[in-house]
C-alpha cells in the first residue's frame, strides 16, 4: 500500500510538473526591448538577426526589438512608457541615463540575477572604464553593449602636403595646435580653404569637452552624481584652449560646429583633423576617398577621453520571468563572439577584452589597425558626465560651452554660470 | 419644428464633436492649469501643492524669457513675410505671366513636403564651407558664414525655412479669392485710369480681407505650433538662440520630465494664443468686408 | 472676354521685370526639391558637388527602402489620414449643421468653446493628452494619433459658414416633400457644400500626412508609426547626415502627395474658389 501511495504521489507530481511545463511552454515569455540606432548601416537587420538567433536557441522566449530613434528619443520613449505603465522589459539607453532612470524608479539592478560563479565571471569580464557609468551604490544597473570613445581622425594626404609625418598624429595639445597651424590653408583673399582641426559643438558639446578636461586632468563630476566641478581652473583652462583654437589661433571653424555634418566635412576635405566618436569608423572607412589615420586624442597633462554609448537596462515594471529572460538575452548578446561581431559591424568598441581575442576580431584588427585605437585608449578613459537630473545638468554645461564658443561669454563667466545652474539643480539631491 | 425637437436635434448633432473636443482640448487645458500649481513628483518625493511657485520660477528662468522673445521675433518675422509673399505669388500666378502653371506648382511644392525632411535638406543649404548657400556666396565673392552656428543668424535662418514652407500654402487661398473678384471692377478701374497699385490698394486688398484674416490665423498658430525644424536643425541652440516656446515645453516635459513646470509654460503659451486670437478677431474683424 | 480676375491687373506695368522676378522666386522655391532630386539619384560623393557628368544611380532608393519598413509606414499614414478625414467629415458636418440651423440653449457659448480649438491645438497639450491616451488604453495605436484631431474646429467653422450661406428656400422645399432633418442634411446641404469638402480634405490630408511631434510621442512601434516619424531614422544617427539617403527617403515618402497635386492641381484651386474661403 505504501508503495502504491508513493507511486500515486510521484505520478501526481509528475503530472503537475508536466502540466505546468506544458502551460509555460505554450505561452512564450515576451521580452520587448527598445534600441537606438546611433550609427548608420543595416543595424535593424543585425538586431533582428540577433533576436532570431536567440529565439532559436531559447524556444520559450520571444524577443521583440523596437527601434526607438536616437539616444535622446529612446530615453524619452522609455520614460514616457514607464509613466504610462507600458514599459519595455529592457532597453539600450545611454550609460549616463542611469541616475535619471533610478530616480524615476524605472529600473532594477542586475545583482539579483547574477547568482552563479559563471555569471559573476561574466560581469567581471567587461572593461572597467565601461563599468564606471554602469554601477553605483554597490549595485550594477547597466550592462555595457554599444560603447565608444572619442578618437582623432586625420587626413594623411594633407599631413604629407604640410610636411608632417603621415603616420604620426599629434600627441599633445601643443603639438595639435602646431600641426593645425601648419595644416590650415588660406586662399589669396585670406579666406580659409582648409581648417586644421574641427571639434563639433552642436547638440552635446559636453562630451567632446569632457575629453579636453580629462586630458587636462580635471574631473567634471563626483562618483555619486551629486556634484559638478564646472568652474575649476583646469576646466576653464580646457575651455579656453578650445575657444582660442577658433578665435585666437584661427585654426578651427568659428561658431558652433554641427556634429551631423562633421564626418561629411572630413570627406569633403574641409579640415585635416576631426574629433568624433569611434562609432564613425565604418562610415569614414567607406566614404573617405583618401588615406586617413585614427589616433588617440592628444594629452595635456595626460591622455584621456570620456566613454560614450549605451547600456542595457532592466525595467521594473516587467514580470520576474520576463526580467530573467531578458537577462539571459543580455548575457547571450554580450558574449565574446557576439560582442566582437557587433563591434565589427558597427564600429563601436567591443565591450569585453575576451571579445578582442576572438579570431574574427583579431583578423579584423590585423586588416584594419585603426579599429584598436579606441580600445587602447580605454586605459585612459573616464566615466562620461552623469549626474542626477542628468539632462538638465548637462544642458547647463552645453549652454555655457556654446556661449563661450560663440563669443557671447568669456570662458570663465560661462563656466561659472553653468556651475551655478548645476548647483541649483543638484541641491535637492545632496541630502 | 417644435422648440423641443429643435433643441434635441441641435444638441445631438453637436454632441459627438463637442465630446471629443472637450476630451482633447478643454479637459487637458484645465488639467494643465491644475497641474501647474503642483510640484513634479520624483522617486521618493510626492507631488505637493506649491501655488504660484512654478510661475515664479518661470519669471526667474532666463531660458524661458529667451524662448518667449525668440518666439515673438519669430512670429513677427514669419507672419508678415509669408502672408506678403503669398499675396504676391497669388497675384503673379493669377495674371497672365508665361509659365504660371509651373510657377503655381513651384510655389506650392513646399507644402507637400514634411518639415522633418525639409529641415535636413535646408541643413545642407546652411552648412558652412560647401553648403549650397556657401557655394553661391563664394561664387559671388562673399565669405563663409556659419548660418546656424552663430547666435545672430540662427533664428533668422529658421525663419526663412518657415516662410518658404508656408507661403505657397497661403497662396492657394489668395488665389481662390482673387479669382472671385468680379472682372467688372477691374474694367471700371481701367476706364477711370486708376493705376495698378492704386487699384490693388483700394479695391483688391480690402476685398481680400477675409482671406487675410483666415490666413493670418493659420500663420499665427503655426508660428507657435511648428517646431519640427528646431528639433532637426538646431535643437534649440546655439545656447538657446533658437529655442521656441513649444520646443522648450517639449524639452522640459519630455527630456527633463519636469511635468508641472511644463504645464506652467503651456499655460503661458495658451495665454499667448488666446491674446492673439482676441486681437485678430477683434481688430481685423472690423475691417472685413463680406460680399 | 477677359479671364476672371485677370482684369484686376490693369495693363501698363513692366511685365518683363515682373515675369523675371516671379520666375526667380519660383526657381528659388523649387530649389530644395530640385536638390533632393539631384542628391537622390547620384552617389554620395556628388551630394555636394554639382558635376553634370555625375553617374546616375537608384542605389539610394534601395538603401532607403531597406533601412526602414516604408511599406508599413505608408500603410499607417494612409490609414491615419483616411481615419481622420472620414471622422472629420462626419462629425464636423453634423456639428456644423447643428450650429447653423438649430436654435438651442447654450449654442453661442458652445460655438465659442469650439472655436477655442482653432488656437489651442492638441499638439500644444502634448503632456496631458498623452496621459489621457494612457488612461483610455490607446497608446501606440493609429487611433490614438488621430483621435484628438477628428473634432476639428476649423472644419466645423468652415462648414457652418457654408451651410449658413445656403438659402433656406431649398431646405423648405425639401421639407415640403417630407424630409426629416437628417435627410435634408444629406440631400440639400451636403451636395451643395461639395467644393468646401474637397478643399477641406486637401488641407486635412496634407496637414496630417506631415504631422510629426504628436505622432512621435504617442507611437512606439512600427505597426503604428507614420511616415514622418519613420523618416526620423535618417536624422537620428551618430554617424551624421547622409543626404543621398535622406533625400531618397524623402522623395519616396512624398511622391504620392506630389503626384496627387500635380495631377489634381486645377481641381484643387477650383474647389478652393468655389468653396468661397475668403
Amino acid at each position: 500500500m505504501k508503495f502504491m501511495k508513493r507511486l500515486a504521489c510521484t505520478l501526481a507530481q509528475f503530472v503537475a510538473v508536466a502540466l505546468s511545463a506544458g502551460v509555460l511552454a505554450q505561452a512564450p515569455v515576451e521580452v520587448s526591448f527598445y534600441y537606438p540606432v546611433a550609427v548608420g548601416g543595416p543595424i535593424t537587420k543585425i538586431v533582428d538577426g540577433f533576436a532570431a538567433d536567440f529565439e532559436k536557441e531559447n524556444p520559450g522566449i520571444r524577443i521583440k526589438p523596437i527601434y526607438s530613434g536616437s539616444y535622446q528619443e529612446s530615453i524619452t520613449k522609455a520614460l514616457t512608457a514607464v509613466k504610462s505603465n507600458d514599459a519595455p522589459v529592457t532597453s539600450v539607453l545611454l550609460s549616463t541615463d542611469m541616475y535619471t532612470l533610478i530616480d524615476e524608479d524605472a529600473i532594477v539592478p542586475f545583482d539579483t540575477f547574477i547568482k552563479t560563479d559563471e555569471d559573476r565571471a561574466w560581469l567581471k569580464g567587461f572593461y572597467p572604464a565601461f563599468m564606471e557609468n554602469s554601477q553605483t551604490g554597490g549595485k550594477t544597473w547597466g550592462i555595457p553593449f554599444q560603447r565608444s570613445t572619442i578618437v582623432l581622425f586625420y587626413n594623411k594626404d594633407m599631413f604629407k602636403e604640410a610636411g608632417l609625418d603621415p603616420n604620426r598624429a599629434p600627441g599633445t595639445w601643443k603639438e595639435m595646435l602646431d600641426y593645425a597651424q601648419r595644416l590650415t590653408k588660406r586662399d589669396a583673399s585670406g579666406k580659409v580653404t582648409q581648417w586644421g582641426v574641427q571639434i563639433p559643438s552642436s547638440g552635446f558639446p559636453y562630451w567632446l569637452f569632457q575629453a579636453l578636461t580629462t586630458e587636462n586632468d580635471a574631473l567634471l563630476m563626483n562618483a555619486a552624481g551629486t556634484e559638478t566641478y564646472y568652474d575649476k581652473p583646469a576646466v576653464i583652462e580646457a575651455l579656453q584652449y578650445w575657444v582660442d583654437l577658433a578665435r585666437k589661433q584661427k585654426v578651427h571653424p568659428e561658431g558652433i560646429v554641427e556634429w551631423g555634418t562633421t564626418p561629411k566635412d572630413f570627406f569633403e576635405r574641409k579640415m585635416a583633423m576631426m574629433w568624433t566618436t569611434t562609432g564613425n569608423l565604418t562610415n569614414v572607412k567607406a566614404n573617405a576617398k583618401f588615406d586617413f589615420g585614427v589616433a588617440m586624442l592628444p594629452s595635456s597633462k595626460r591622455r584621456g577621453s570620456p566613454t560614450g554609448g549605451g547600456n542595457f537596462y532592466l525595467f521594473k515594471q516587467s514580470k520576474p520571468e520576463q526580467q530573467a529572460a531578458a537577462f539571459k538575452f543580455i548575457k547571450w548578446v554580450t558574449s565574446p563572439a557576439r560582442a566582437a561581431q557587433w563591434g565589427i559591424d558597427t564600429g563601436y568598441v567591443a565591450v569585453r577584452p575576451d571579445a578582442w581575442e576572438t579570431p574574427a576580431m583579431k583578423k579584423y584588427v590585423a586588416d584594419f589597425p585603426a579599429a584598436a585605437v579606441a580600445r587602447d585608449q580605454l586605459q585612459f578613459s573616464v566615466a562620461e558626465l552623469s549626474t542626477h537630473d542628468n539632462q538638465r545638468v548637462t544642458k547647463a554645461l552645453n549652454d555655457g560651452l556654446q556661449a563661450a564658443l560663440t563669443g557671447t561669454k568669456t570662458a570663465t563667466a560661462a563656466m561659472q554660470d553653468a556651475q551655478r545652474e548645476a548647483d541649483r539643480i543638484l541641491r535637492p539631491y545632496r541630502k | 419644428m417644435t422648440r423641443a425637437a429643435a433643441w434635441t436635434y441641435g444638441w445631438l448633432l453637436v454632441l459627438p464633436a463637442a465630446a471629443l473636443l472637450a476630451l482633447f482640448t478643454h479637459y487637458p487645458a484645465v488639467t494643465t492649469l491644475w497641474h501647474s500649481f503642483f510640484s513634479t513628483p520624483r522617486a521618493g518625493r510626492a507631488s505637493v501643492f506649491v501655488g504660484l511657485d512654478n510661475y515664479r520660477g518661470m519669471l526667474d528662468d532666463p531660458i524661458f524669457w529667451q524662448a518667449l522673445t525668440n518666439n515673438l521675433w519669430y512670429a513677427a518675422g514669419t507672419i508678415p513675410l509669408s502672408i506678403g509673399l503669398a499675396l504676391l505669388m497669388a497675384v503673379w500666378v493669377n495674371g497672365k505671366l508665361p509659365g504660371r502653371a509651373f510657377l503655381r506648382l513651384a510655389y506650392f511644392t513646399p507644402t507637400v513636403l514634411p518639415m522633418i525632411a525639409v529641415a535636413n535638406i535646408w541643413l545642407f543649404f546652411y552648412t558652412p564651407e560647401y553648403g549650397l548657400l556657401e557655394q553661391v556666396t563664394k561664387a559671388l565673392g562673399g565669405s563663409s558664414h556659419n548660418w546656424l552656428g552663430s547666435k545672430s543668424t540662427a533664428l533668422g535662418s529658421l525663419m526663412l525655412v518657415t516662410v518658404w514652407k508656408e507661403a505657397g500654402f497661403f497662396m492657394i487661398f489668395y488665389l481662390a479669392a482673387l479669382q472671385q473678384i468680379s472682372p467688372s471692377l477691374g474694367e471700371a478701374a481701367a476706364i477711370e485710369g486708376a493705376s495698378r497699385v492704386y487699384f490693388f490698394r483700394r479695391i483688391t486688398f480690402p476685398l481680400l480681407m477675409p482671406t487675410t484674416l483666415f490666413v493670418m490665423v493659420n500663420a499665427v498658430i503655426n508660428a507657435f505650433r511648428l517646431v519640427d525644424h528646431v528639433v532637426v536643425m538646431t535643437r534649440g541652440g546655439p545656447d538657446n538662440a533658437t529655442s521656441l516656446l513649444l520646443y522648450y515645453i517639449y524639452e522640459i516635459g519630455f527630456r527633463f520630465w519636469d511635468s508641472t513646470y511644463a504645464a506652467a509654460l503651456t499655460i503661458v503659451l495658451l495665454a499667448m494664443l488666446g491674446v492673439a486670437a482676441l486681437l485678430q478677431f477683434g481688430l481685423v474683424e472690423r475691417k472685413v468686408h463680406y460680399q | 472676354m477677359t479671364a476672371p480676375g485677370a482684369a484686376s491687373i490693369p495693363a501698363g506695368w513692366s511685365r518683363p521685370a515682373e515675369t523675371l522676378a516671379a520666375w526667380i522666386l519660383g526657381l528659388l522655391w523649387v530649389l530644395p526639391l530640385a536638390y533632393a532630386l539631384w542628391t537622390a539619384v547620384h552617389p554620395g560623393e556628388y551630394a555636394t558637388h554639382f558635376v553634370p557628368s555625375a553617374p546616375l544611380t537608384l542605389e539610394n532608393f534601395a538603401k532607403a527602402w531597406q533601412a526602414a519598413p516604408f511599406a508599413r509606414y505608408f500603410l499607417n499614414t494612409i490609414l491615419l489620414c483616411a481615419l481622420i478625414l472620414g471622422g472629420q467629415l462626419v462629425l464636423c458636418t453634423l456639428a456644423a449643421y447643428g450650429f447653423a440651423r438649430f436654435e438651442f440653449p447654450g449654442r453661442k457659448l458652445l460655438f465659442a468653446l469650439v472655436l477655442m480649438q482653432l488656437m489651442v491645438m492638441p499638439d500644444v497639450l502634448l503632456v496631458e493628452n498623452y496621459r489621457t491616451m494612457g488612461a483610455l488604453g490607446l497608446r501606440d495605436t493609429i487611433l490614438a494619433i488621430g483621435l484628438p484631431y477628428i473634432a476639428s474646429a476649423f472644419g466645423i467653422f468652415l462648414l457652418r459658414q457654408t451651410f449658413k450661406s445656403i438659402p433656406r428656400e431649398l431646405e423648405e422645399a425639401a421639407r415640403v416633400e417630407g424630409c426629416g432633418p437628417l435627410q435634408v442634411l444629406w440631400k440639400v446641404y451636403v451636395p451643395l457644400a461639395r467644393p468646401v469638402y474637397v478643399a477641406y480634405a486637401l488641407v486635412s490630408v496634407s496637414y496630417h500626412w506631415n504631422n510629426f511631434l504628436w505622432p512621435l510621442i504617442i507611437t512606439n512601434s512600427v505597426e503604428s508609426r507614420p511616415l514622418t516619424v519613420g523618416l526620423q531614422v535618417f536624422s537620428a544617427t551618430d554617424q551624421g547626415i547622409d543626404w543621398s539617403i535622406i533625400t531618397a527617403a524623402t522623395l519616396l515618402t512624398t511622391a504620392p502627395l506630389l503626384l496627387g497635386f500635380l495631377v489634381f492641381q486645377r481641381r484643387f484651386v477650383q474647389s478652393f474658389m468655389r468653396a468661397g474661403i475668403r
